[in-house]
């Protein structure tokens, strides 16, 4: 058998896969965006109308994508470093050695990661509430004046990255303490030996030996973080005024509340293409930074 | 991962019509020849379940199988099952799904067997309920149990602002709510209107003459000068502090702050009697009552909802399905029905049995339900319905003004009904060149 045969044998049954799982079902996605199809071509598939790249256009075009885009992106600029900056923090604390009762802390911490969304989405709403809410009260011991948290569409997306900051930061935290305990201590004895402080064993040995694992932990945490859906679909049902309609949450309800599949895709490959674009974006920062650093 | 979404938005299509259809394969060799299946939602789905025994000793050679589904992914389960062909033979369809599923052909017109039964008289019928199922003239289900709203208010804190009875009219209405809102001062409100709901404006909107849409539901009709003055009366209340600016979820427990007195009126459906009856505090169990919504002039319209009872066209035991639906409507088994659920029933012969004449709280709704106005039947009115409430919550909040809200509303509803009005001028110059042919 020749070895290039052997190859497409081996690689074969994944492709397939890969193909009937991820392939056509994109491609026919892909097809049905440039449909009008919705309830009245389910009646009757002669009422389906090739539009080409009208609902792109129609998208543009209507002020409630923008906003949801602005919501989106609010929510992935301010958590995304949010998050990874809660999860490096605690990971640190976590992996000093003056730190006691490691193991529990760990559990703790990791703790909010496998709840489950809705039902914590459900606890921290009553957190929130504007006139009971715990955060209120506490807030108020300090002398601030209550916070409308989910009812003022100011403060309704700072809440949601909260809340999401909270339940997803442990995940993070967890791959940040191994990449610690993977640096050589005799790095920091030597830093210590050449008189660095804290502050300066933390930025000239810990961040650039982590710089691998934060590009990966940053990629990762941007695209789930564009994927926003969940948490406002529990707690605001995208209000107050679609401060946090995400542009998730409008694919859903453009597909699955009022059945415009064609315009629902067409979202769909909108959001795809704009986390395509910042991955990249961020991978080719993130090289350039290797390069600066190699060159200097 | 992005591609994820996309496979997940396809697949899940695919996968639901290929699973469905499957099932129908599997089920078409395994059923008996009289089984029937009913799908039914919610709450109202296990009560039926108690109701279904004695239907099934009465109707002898026939099983009912019981489906019941959450009412969250109704909707697109009788999409995905009348795709694959998979439609039960009876279901309970939430009567602003009627206009959808008449559209896709998917419903038995019903008008017939209605002429030749004894069991469903249309007379006795509240008439916006039963209109809610006449689309484009014909029949596509029997109403099942109604839902309309009105106003539940605190008979003390109307009392304690100078008023013996509850408002009539708007005029009457604004009096009581300033007044009220003079008494409680800043902390408390005069009404809710939850900003999540639809159903208040809807209601208001109803209460006027001009019809929400216009060509044939081709275009909306929200620039007219009723439609105008509901929403300002909306817009209103909130402007002035009789109502505060607040959705559900910043409420959290209703009920508590009912019998708080965070707000005097509250417009809600029939289900808010048990809780109410339920929930508040033993001493203020006698300082409330319900009273039909005010309109303009009087007593006004309010929303006709609801459920009703539908076979599908693809079944093949529509004798027995109406059979089921004929015995459901009998008043005794709505009154069983409404005993256990607190859903109201459609038929005045119902109202008139000694428990629900005799219930204080009922009363209103009985008066409201002569006077409810089904919303246009289009397949879009739910999105519509959603427009609604999200340009009503723009202008309370003061980012746009009446008119402007009016406007807007026009322009995002003939966005909305721009296929609407594609199929309905195709399908008039296909009629129109059929006639032309026709005598030639």
């Amino acid at each position: 058998m020749r070895p290039g045969l052997a190859g497409w044998c081996f690689a074969g049954p994944a492709l397939a896969v890969m193909g009937v799982f991820f392939a056509v079902p994109v491609a026919a996605a892909f097809m049905l965006s440039l449909t009008d199809f919705d309830i009245y071509a389910i009646a009757d598939p002669s009422n389906l109308r090739l539009v080409g790249l009208r609902n792109y256009f129609q998208l543009l075009g209507t002020a409630l994508f923008w906003k949801a885009l602005g919501n989106t992106l609010y929510f992935v600029v301010v958590g995304v470093p949010l998050s990874i900056a809660v999860s490096l923090a605690t990971a640190v604390l976590l992996d000093s050695e003056l730190a006691r009762f490691k193991g529990a802390f760990r559990t703790a911490l990791f703790a909010p990661v496998v709840t489950t969304v809705v039902a914590v989405a459900v606890v921290w709403r009553n957190l929130f509430h504007a006139r009971y809410g715990w955060i209120n009260h506490a807030l108020g011991a300090i002398g601030i004046g209550p916070i409308d948290w989910l009812g003022d569409p100011h403060w309704s997306m700072p809440a949601i990255i909260l809340f999401a900051v909270w339940k997803n930061f442990g995940i993070n935290m967890i791959i940040f303490v191994a990449a610690l305990q993977a640096i050589p201590r005799e790095l920091y004895e030597a830093a210590r030996i050449e008189g660095a402080g804290a502050a300066q064993q933390f930025r000239h040995v810990t961040l650039p030996l982590l710089g691998p694992t934060l590009l990966m932990v940053a990629v990762v945490t941007m695209a789930g973080y564009f994927q926003l859906f969940a948490e406002p679909y529990v707690m605001t049902q995208g209000g107050p005024l679609q401060s946090t309609v995400s542009v998730l949450y409008l694919m859903y309800e453009d597909g699955f509340k009022w059945w415009s599949l064609g315009l629902a895709s067409a979202v769909a490959f909108a959001l795809f293409a704009l986390m395509l674009a910042s991955t990249a974006l961020l991978l080719r920062a993130a090289r350039g930074k290797v390069a600066a650093l190699g060159g200097a | 991962m992005a591609g994820s979404i996309v496979v997940a938005a396809a697949s899940r299509i695919h996968a639901r019509w290929a699973a469905t259809a499957l099932a129908l394969a599997l089920c078409a060799c395994s059923r008996p020849q009289d089984q029937l299946t009913f799908w039914a939602m919610g709450r109202e789905s296990e009560v039926v379940a108690e109701l279904l025994p004695e239907f099934e000793r009465t109707h002898p050679g026939v099983h009912v199988s019981l489906q019941q589904l959450p009412w969250t992914g109704a909707h697109a389960k009788l999409l995905t099952a009348f795709v694959a062909g998979a439609t039960p033979d009876v279901a309970q369809l939430g009567n602003t799904w009627i206009a959808e599923l008449a559209e896709l052909h998917a419903l038995e017109p019903l008008g017939p067997r209605v002429q030749h039964s004894a069991a469903v008289p249309p007379s006795d019928y509240f008439n916006g309920i039963w209109d809610t199922n006449l689309i484009d003239g014909v029949l596509c289900g029997v109403p099942w149990y109604v839902d309309t709203r009105l106003l539940f208010y605190r008979t003390d804190l109307l009392k304690q602002a100078g008023f013996d009875a509850p408002p009539e009219n708007w005029t009457q209405w604004r009096q009581t709510l300033a007044a009220i809102k003079r008494r409680v001062g800043p902390d408390r409100y005069s009404i809710l209107l939850p900003l999540n709901e639809f159903e208040p404006l809807t209601a208001l909107a109803l209460q006027q003459p001009e019809p929400l849409l216009r060509e044939g539901g081709g275009r909306g009709n929200f620039e007219s000068a009723g439609f105008r003055k509901a929403l300002g009366f909306y817009v209103e209340m909130f402007d002035r502090g009789w109502a505060p600016l607040v959705s559900e979820a910043q409420i959290s427990n209703v009920w508590d702050e009912f019998g708080r007195g965070y707000f005097a009126y509250y417009i809600s459906g029939p289900w808010n009697i048990g809780e109410f009856r339920r929930r508040l505090p033993p001493e203020r169990s006698h300082d409330w009552m319900t009273a039909p919504l005010p309109g303009p002039d009087g007593p006004g319209a309010s929303i006709a909802g609801g459920s009703s009872l539908v076979i599908f066209a693809g079944s093949r035991h529509k004798a027995q399905a109406w059979q089921l639906i004929e015995y459901l409507s009998r008043p005794e088994v709505q009154e069983r029905f409404r005993a256990l659920t607190g859903d109201l029933p459609p038929r005045r012969s119902v109202w008139a049995l000694k428990a629900l004449a005799a219930d204080p709280y009922a009363r209103a709704f009985r008066q409201q339900l002569e006077r409810a106005r089904p919303a246009p039947k289009v397949p879009e009115w739910e999105h519509i319905e959603d427009e609604l409430r999200l340009v009503g919550e723009r202008a309370v909040t003061g980012q746009i003004t009446v008119e402007q809200a009016a406007r807007e509303l026009d322009r995002r509803v003939d966005a909305i009904l721009e296929k609407r009005r594609w199929m309905l001028a195709r399908r008039s110059s296909e009629s129109a060149r059929a006639r032309r042919g026709g005598p030639g």
